[in-house]
């Protein structure tokens, strides 16, 4: 790890004064379950590292029928498994976060930094940058792939966003707070992920010196929503592919759906196709098959990576099923 | 009386051997007091750490130390590789620093360049089309007649691909410790290793200072399963280091670093045909291997294994690669040769439509001389996991996409025990002590020293000190090949009769009998056949008067107390999702003999340990190699995936013994019981989904493309 300066602010008028206006430079603590490990492996050298620990606003869990849910973005994993509203109306953020696994990574990291954790793509984590690549060569095309991504992947980037929480945070139409030098935006979590084109642009729409406060989530009522992921190992494992889902009905009938995949694009990965399958069906095994089918229909895998199109497919299908059986 | 004096108790008169005794440095361990290589601090101790080539395959051609150097907190740089080696594979040491903390040392390293000249590198060896001249076949061997048996018209012939990677050692401790010389003549380390009496030879060869002058030091180490019985370089370097500093370094591998260079099990994957009359008896073998342990190659594993068909051709190729040095894995070969084997037995008996045990029974007289033992085996595994009920034919034909199957794959081992000095100690106070040059792996070693000294003395097991550890200790064998429980057991059985002996002459007269008429039981030292006339231990000893009794105990000696040779079956339960290809452990069954058992409890865990290891090598594991950079990508253990406690199922183990067993004395059990699980996975994947995922480990991505070409689903 490279020697850095350390601050730890109350405010976050204090925090974002203290970052930088470019990426690199300054990096922020909030759980540190991944930043310290990027930093241990000089993938991130930060001249400052800028902790979030001390400032009281960014925490807490709050929820009103009329509005939603707020996330405080330095809110735990496990405070937000602990909240009996967000079980209640909201069990899908549960269970997703419950897919994490680890004790330590649940007492430890927060939901911001869920949402703001960088890729595991192993050559980003060698050492070979975000969009790994050796003498100007991608490696991942021709490399080992399995993990990476399936849609969206037709380059320069091939990882897959490795969020638990934002697939089913965009199905329940999810938006964030951003804070910086200009005050507070407003950003709907679907379109806060992004994809770089290179080496030196991030993942999500945040600039250097702007941190993410809040994560607030509509009312769900009436909802049946459930997650699915795939993942090999019980202990601590990267899902291989996961699906959330939200439903709205009408009797039986469908009358709207949510569905977004997660760990199969460089970004969640929002499937229209799915939905249009669902609206105005009874959900059955074969309709959640036809969506689950549907949502990976425009997928392109890569060299080693095609058993992923099917478990795309099946965590689609089963958590469609689940959210129909009453949610998560 | 023609028993041997030395020999074990009769069964009725064990009071410690073979019951469920908890290990004697439980609560050490358990409470952080125990110190391992790591813990280790010395006073004034600095910390080097070692600059890796990126390279799979490289000459080095400059190097340049001397911005580091100017670091301040930076002690010394030393360059272990110089310029013009050719370099092997990823992660080998080039350069190493000392410096007043790890930090700085870490800091330094970036500081350093070096200069490579790329040479072409091979880290990928399934696909042998691709791997050039770095393939040496070696001559074919050929035992009977294998044309005339595979030619024969009425044999059923089986033909399939099998195959299991590079996996490394993933020891819980890494590789490493702390050197300091005690003078400018003496040096002592510590080091994890698996061979503390046999390391001061080897330090003392590479750094020419005399053998007697060097301590080496491990009362605890965080596993080695084989790939900690050498100093390796980094352990003699840190010896050079704190010379050239003066003071104690410690150098400790990072994960990342041991994961590349510290041990690795060689690959092998083959194409095998097997022959069998329409009886199931079995006719013929062919095998083409290859496989690879980095630069060195690889050579044929011991198959067909276990059972020696008749009738067989074998052809190996040994592959040299840039994965990094292959090191002995747990049964080094065993794992290896056992899943080929019995993989592709699996497939002939479901070509033949037949029960995979009823195949195995009606073979086993090919399985000399443990014919027996296995057909026991057999028959308790199968009642364990209730096979009757439970296995069907290939393909699990109930609906729903989860299958459940059933698979069974038998193994065996040596273990016999190794040479083995000890000192046992009765001082007049009643304190016992039993002082060896062992180590304790993790295994149990100090608490199966304690149980023979404790049985011999009539003593409880807390009343026995036990010392290992420490080189300048009467020496005891490294801990290879599930030799230690064999060794040690011998050496303090026959130092504690013997000892005892000294005491009984001590105490005679004062009970008016002879010495031979005295036995030691329940705490105290008493006439045969008269408890009246008896003294408690402590009185005993009390007659030595200032003078402790010192016995020398030794291994191998008179009387027949270990033998070596093992049998094991192990039957896999599991269950497959088909749709997503994740297989799942609902339960392992292991029946394992190894002879006379000295502490159930310890010798059970040895096989949980080993399933558990075993089920992380079948469905997880894999050291995954990039070709285009020639680096390992999983060197942490968040990508190097082990078993963790939701993923192994239920694990049942039945230790045989009784007679047949007792009675071949001690043997060795470290190995035996990871060898099986890999092939017994595999085959219940094959029974439940009705179709073979070749290779290990069986991942989603290999049990759906198996899928896709035929099975039930």
């Amino acid at each position: 790890m490279q020697a850095f300066e350390y601050a730890n602010p109350t405010t976050k008028e204090e925090a974002v004064r203290l970052l930088a206006n470019q990426w690199g430079e300054a990096e922020i603590l909030a759980g540190g379950t991944d930043s310290l490990s990027l930093m241990k492996d000089h993938v991130s050298t930060p001249r400052r590292v800028v902790s979030l620990q001390a400032i009281k606003e960014l925490r807490g869990i709050e929820f009103k029928p009329a509005t939603g849910l707020r996330l405080g973005a330095m809110a735990t994993l496990s405070e937000l498994i602990e909240s009996a509203a967000v079980r209640r109306e909201y069990p899908a953020l549960v269970e997703a976060a419950e897919g994490v696994r680890s004790p330590q990574i649940l007492n430890m990291g927060t939901v911001g930094g869920d949402l703001c954790q960088r890729p595991r793509c192993w050559y980003f984590r060698a050492g070979y940058g975000l969009l790994a690549r050796d003498d100007g060569k991608a490696l991942v095309p021709e490399g080992e792939n399995q993990y990476h991504a399936i849609l969206g992947n037709s380059g320069p980037a091939y990882f897959v966003n490795p969020s638990s929480l934002a697939p089913a945070l965009i199905a329940l139409g999810a938006k964030v707070r951003v804070f910086g030098p200009q005050g507070t935006r407003e950003v709907g979590l679907d379109k806060f992920f992004l994809t770089p084109a290179s080496d030196d642009q991030r993942e999500c729409d945040l600039k250097a010196n702007e941190i993410l406060t809040d994560i607030l989530v509509p009312p769900a009522k009436g909802t049946k929503m459930a997650i699915y992921e795939v993942r090999q190992r019980e202990a601590l494992d990267y899902p291989l592919a996961a699906a959330a889902v939200v439903l709205r009905l009408d009797g039986k009938t469908v009358k709207s759906a949510r569905v977004v995949l997660g760990h199969v694009a460089p970004v969640p990965w929002p499937a229209p196709e799915a939905e249009a399958v669902l609206v105005g069906k009874t959900i059955s095994e074969a309709v959640a098959d036809e969506a689950g089918k549907a949502a990976v229909s425009k997928a392109t895998p890569l060299s080693k990576n095609a058993y992923k199109v099917q478990l795309a497919r099946v965590a689609v299908k089963r958590a469609i099923l689940r959210a129909a059986q009453g949610g998560a | 009386m023609a028993k041997c004096k030395y020999d074990w108790p009769e069964a009725g008169q064990r009071k410690l051997i073979g019951k469920r005794i908890s290990r004697v440095t439980g609560p050490a361990m358990a409470s952080g007091q125990a110190k391992y290589s790591y813990d280790i601090n010395r006073p004034g101790m600095l910390y080097a750490r070692l600059l890796a080539c990126p390279y799979a395959h490289a000459k080095i051609k400059s190097i340049d130390t001397s911005e580091a150097e100017k670091l301040p907190g930076v002690k010394t740089v030393r360059i272990i590789q110089r310029v013009g080696t050719e370099i092997q594979w990823a992660g080998d040491e080039i350069v190493a620093v000392v410096a007043e903390r790890e930090e700085i040392a870490e800091d330094a390293l970036r500081r350093i360049k070096v200069e490579y000249e790329k040479l072409p590198h091979i880290v990928h060896e399934e696909d042998l089309s691709q791997v050039g001249d770095r393939a040496k076949p070696a001559a074919e061997q050929r035992t009977g007649d294998p044309d005339a048996a595979f030619k024969d018209p009425d044999a059923v012939i089986s033909e399939g691909y099998y195959g299991l990677p590079v996996i490394i050692h993933c020891t819980p401790e890494t590789h490493g410790g702390v050197a300091e010389w005690v003078d400018a003549e003496n040096l002592r380390v510590w080091i994890s290793t698996q061979n503390v009496s046999g390391l001061p030879p080897q330090i003392a060869e590479t750094l020419g200072t005399p053998v007697t002058n060097i301590q080496a030091l491990c009362e605890y180490m965080g596993g080695g399963f084989g790939s900690k019985f050498s100093p390796d370089r980094w352990g003699i370097e840190m010896a050079r280091l704190a010379k050239d500093v003066g003071k104690p370094v410690k150098l400790m591998l990072q994960r990342e670093h041991d994961s590349m260079v510290a041990g690795a099990r060689p690959s092998y994957f083959a194409k095998i045909r097997v022959a069998a009359k329409k009886d199931g008896t079995l006719t013929g073998w062919e095998s083409d291997t290859w496989g690879t342990g980095g630069p060195g190659g690889a050579t044929l594993p011991p198959i067909p294994y276990v059972l020696n068909v008749p009738n067989q051709i074998k052809r190996h190729t040994s592959v040299a690669t840039n994965v990094g040095p292959a090191r002995a894995w747990r049964a080094p070969g065993h794992p290896q040769a056992c899943y080929l084997t019995m993989t592709a037995l699996d497939d002939l008996a479901a070509k033949l439509n037949m029960d995979p045990i009823e195949f195995l029974m009606k073979n086993l007289a090919l399985a000399k001389p443990r014919e027996q033992i296995y057909r026991q085996e057999l028959q308790k595994a199968a009642e364990l996991a209730e096979w009757t009920k439970n296995w069907h034919p290939r393909g699990d034909k109930s609906p729903g996409p989860i299958k459940r199957g059933l698979g069974v794959s038998i193994h065996t081992w040596g273990g016999g025990g190794h040479n083995s000095l000890c000192n046992v100690a009765i001082h007049p106070d009643g304190s016992v002590e039993i002082t060896l040059g062992s180590q304790d792996l993790g295994t149990g070693t100090r608490t199966v020293i304690a149980i023979t000294a404790a049985e011999t003395f009539g003593l409880p097991v807390e009343a026995v000190t036990v010392n290992i550890g420490d080189s300048k200790y009467p020496p005891s064998g490294g801990s290879g090949g599930s030799t230690t429980v064999g060794g040690v057991s011998g050496s303090t059985r026959r130092g504690c009769v013997d000892a005892l002996e000294q005491l009984f002459a001590a105490v005679a007269p004062g009970l008016g009998v002879p010495a031979e008429q005295l036995e030691a039981a329940d705490g105290r030292i008493q006439v045969k056949g008269d408890a009246a006339k008896s003294l408690t231990w402590k009185q005993a000893c009390a007659k030595l008067g200032v003078k402790s009794v010192q016995v020398q105990g030794k291994n191998p000696g008179p009387c027949q107390l270990g033998s070596s040779g093992v049998g094991g079956v192990q039957i896999a339960d599991v269950s497959v999702d088909t749709e997503t290809g994740i297989v799942k452990i609902n339960k392992m069954v292991a029946v394992q003999d190894c002879g006379l058992i000295i502490d159930l409890k310890t010798a059970e865990n040895q096989c949980y340990g080993a399933i558990t290891m075993g089920i992380g090598y079948s469905l997880f594991e894999e050291k995954i190699m990039d070709q285009v950079t020639g680096r390992m990508l999983n060197p942490n253990l968040d990508s190097y995936k082990l078993a963790g406690i939701g993923d192994i199922g239920e694990i049942v183990v039945h230790m045989m013994t009784g007679p047949g067993y007792d009675d071949r004395g001690v043997i060795g059990l470290g190995e035996p019981p990871v060898i099986a699980p890999g092939a017994a996975i595999s085959n219940a994947v094959a029974n439940a989904i009705g179709v073979r995922v070749p290779t290990l480990p069986l991942t989603p991505a290999k049990v759906l493309a198996a899928l896709a070409k035929g099975g039930i689903a």
